[in-house]
């Protein structure tokens, strides 16, 4: 139960620091209240921006990958986001920046509609954008629910958890703004950066080093894999390296890189980005790895008799065994279970605030949603004119209400399951949706039917692949399903953990086919051209 | 702007005791990615997006 009130007593900080940090008296303006007043300083931009891009994935998802698959899971996932975000930061975020700074814009569909002299395909693409970020919002939920739950021993229930969970963040989205909303992602940023190396610290102290348990694993033939790449075909290694690419298209990523006070700022985050990723991934990745000798901790123990039963006797498993003891060698929870075998009680109680700040990134989603919903829609559409600023404000705030309790209505009505695949969706959704930024930004000769056509490439794609996983069950791990055959040729199967394209994750061809759209349509629109003034503004000539 | 373009495809080209080597090279690229991108926004900052307020 100790650990339960520690999360709760942390909640409470949360709380305090957002509704403290929200900056000034008095009723805010949009700009203030969505934007923080464009005023974020560089240690706020830097930490707020780290820990608005980790999800709960970043501490539990990763430890369970890599006990299951090893340390590949480093390469897959971490160093490829340490490459490709900062990269995306500093070619992308610095013009998102100036472009927000000289013209106004809050949000990137107000960029677009700008850009490309458009107006209903600005609402299009919010439409996409929104509707790929709800699952967040709904996964953060469940999250918080079922974390106070874990640790307090079913003592707090699922419903009464999410609940607490969804005031608090609703409690300082709403009074905070973003100003209030950075402030605790920062917190929660040091939080993560703390825990990797205290919980590796203390649970090296309690496996007698890392050693022989590394020694252990390279001398069996059935886990030496997990210490090199094996498990890890390089197809799909290659296809993961796209996902990064969803970060700076994500519309909360893209509102937060207006926020900071000076381009400056984005110096010391681009440089810094990779490190704080190696400080969080890293302990991650190696604890899931050595968690394979944890023998002496009886739920490891369980979870490796699980994976041993699967291995021998799968095939002749009923799928329904089959599943259940999928769900028991699952090591979503193995940095749970290490904590709970080897740390005092402490650190697990740490480490219940430390899955809770994941699982609340959800807040910097909310605030996207408000803002875009207030400056694309309410005020777009003539809302701002004829009410005024202070509306405008007041309108987010009711939307950021009615989005939380949505969310938590919907959270404990529908089974997790189905928004954990609906997250994966919507990272090669907003991969997909990536060219309209390049080609916003970099190419002149882009147009409005060029962009339609990549928003509606990117829903119809996602939808299929939705449907593609809802219809047709998963085989077991090994098999494929062939989905579509093109003359003897598998283009489109059925995997174990999800669906493929010519052997490729989804996201290569939907993203890849979205730039060639881009390119296709707007060559063969060149009418629908940005006017000179238009295009002089985005592509000023530099000395 | 196509030197950074470069300098990020041969990095993305590169990426494709009781520490597994796996790690150590993994570990060492990504510091070594901060390190490149320390050398980029000193040598080619785009200081034309700079708000001249601030200079």
């Amino acid at each position: 139960m100790i650990p339960a009130i520690v999360i709760f007593v942390y909640l409470g900080i949360v709380l305090f620091i957002g509704i403290a940090n929200r900056g000034g008296h008095g009723d805010p303006d949009a700009e203030r209240y969505f934007l923080a007043g464009r005023a974020l300083g560089p240690a706020v931009f830097l930490l707020s921006l780290v820990g608005t891009n980790m999800t709960a994935f970043s501490i539990l998802g990763a430890s369970g990958h890599a006990f299951s698959n090893g340390i590949v899971t480093f390469g897959l996932m971490a160093s490829s986001s340490a490459l490709i975000i900062p990269f995306g930061l500093f070619l992308i975020g610095t013009r998102l920046w100036s472009l927000g700074r000289r013209r106004g814009f809050m949000t990137p569909v107000q960029m677009f509609r700008d850009r490309w002299e458009c107006r209903h395909i600005g609402t299009a693409i919010f439409a996409v954008q929104a509707v790929l970020l709800v699952p967040y919002i709904i996964i953060a939920v469940m999250g918080g629910g079922t974390t106070l739950q874990t640790v307090s021993n079913g003592l707090v229930p699922f419903w009464f958890g999410g609940a607490i969970v969804s005031l608090v963040i609703m409690g300082y989205v709403f009074f905070g703004g973003m100003r209030g909303t950075a402030w605790v992602n920062a917190f929660q940023t040091v939080l993560f950066l703390l825990f990797g190396a205290i919980a590796v610290s203390v649970i090296a102290n309690g496996m007698g080093g890392f050693r022989g348990a590394v020694e252990d694993l390279l001398a069996s033939p059935a886990t030496s894999p997990l210490l090199s790449r094996e498990r890890v075909a390089p197809l799909y290694f290659f296809s993961y390296s796209f996902i990064p690419l969803s970060s700076i298209a994500f519309p909360h990523i893209a509102i937060f890189c207006l926020t900071a006070r000076r381009l400056g700022h984005f110096r010391k985050t681009v440089v810094l980005y990779p490190i704080c990723m190696l400080l969080i991934w890293l302990p991650s990745v190696f604890l899931g790895v050595v968690a394979n000798r944890a023998t002496d901790v009886p739920a490891i123990e369980a979870k490796l008799e699980a994976r041993s039963t699967l291995a021998t006797a799968g095939p002749s498993l009923e799928p329904a065994e089959a599943a259940a003891l999928g769900a028991q060698a699952s090591g979503d929870d193995v940095i749970l279970r290490l904590v709970e075998g080897y740390a005092p009680l402490w650190l697990a109680a740490l480490l219940g605030a430390a899955v809770m700040a994941a699982v609340m990134a959800a807040d910097s989603q909310i605030l996207a949603l408000s803002t875009m919903f207030t400056e694309d829609i309410f005020a777009f559409y003539g809302g701002k004119a004829r009410f005024g600023d202070r509306v405008q404000v007041q309108t987010g705030r009711i939307f950021i209400v009615l989005i939380t309790i949505a969310a938590y209505a919907i959270a404990l009505r529908t089974p997790q399951s189905i928004f954990n695949i609906a997250t994966q969706y919507a990272f090669a959704g907003y991969s997909a949706l990536f060219p309209l930024l390049v080609g916003a930004l970099f190419w002149r000769n882009s147009t409005k039917w060029g962009a339609l056509a990549v928003t509606l490439w990117t829903a119809v794609t996602v939808l299929a692949v939705a449907i593609i996983q809802q219809t047709i069950p998963a085989p077991p791990p090994g098999q494929t399903v062939a989905v579509l055959t093109i003359g003897g040729t598998a283009v489109v199967e059925r995997i174990a953990s999800g669906t493929t394209v010519f052997g490729l994750l989804p996201v290569v061809p939907m993203t890849i086919g979205s730039a060639l759209l881009m390119g296709v349509v707007s060559r063969l629109t060149p009418g629908a051209r940005a006017n000179g003034r238009t295009l002089d503004t985005y592509f000023p000539k530099t000395a | 702007m196509a030197v950074t373009l470069w300098v990020a495809l041969a990095l993305y080209i590169l990426h494709q005791g009781f520490v597994p080597i796996g790690l150590f090279y993994h570990a060492a690229y990504t510091l070594a990615v901060s390190a490149v991108l320390a050398w980029l926004v000193r040598a080619y900052w785009p200081a034309h997006l700079e708000d001249p307020a601030d200079a």
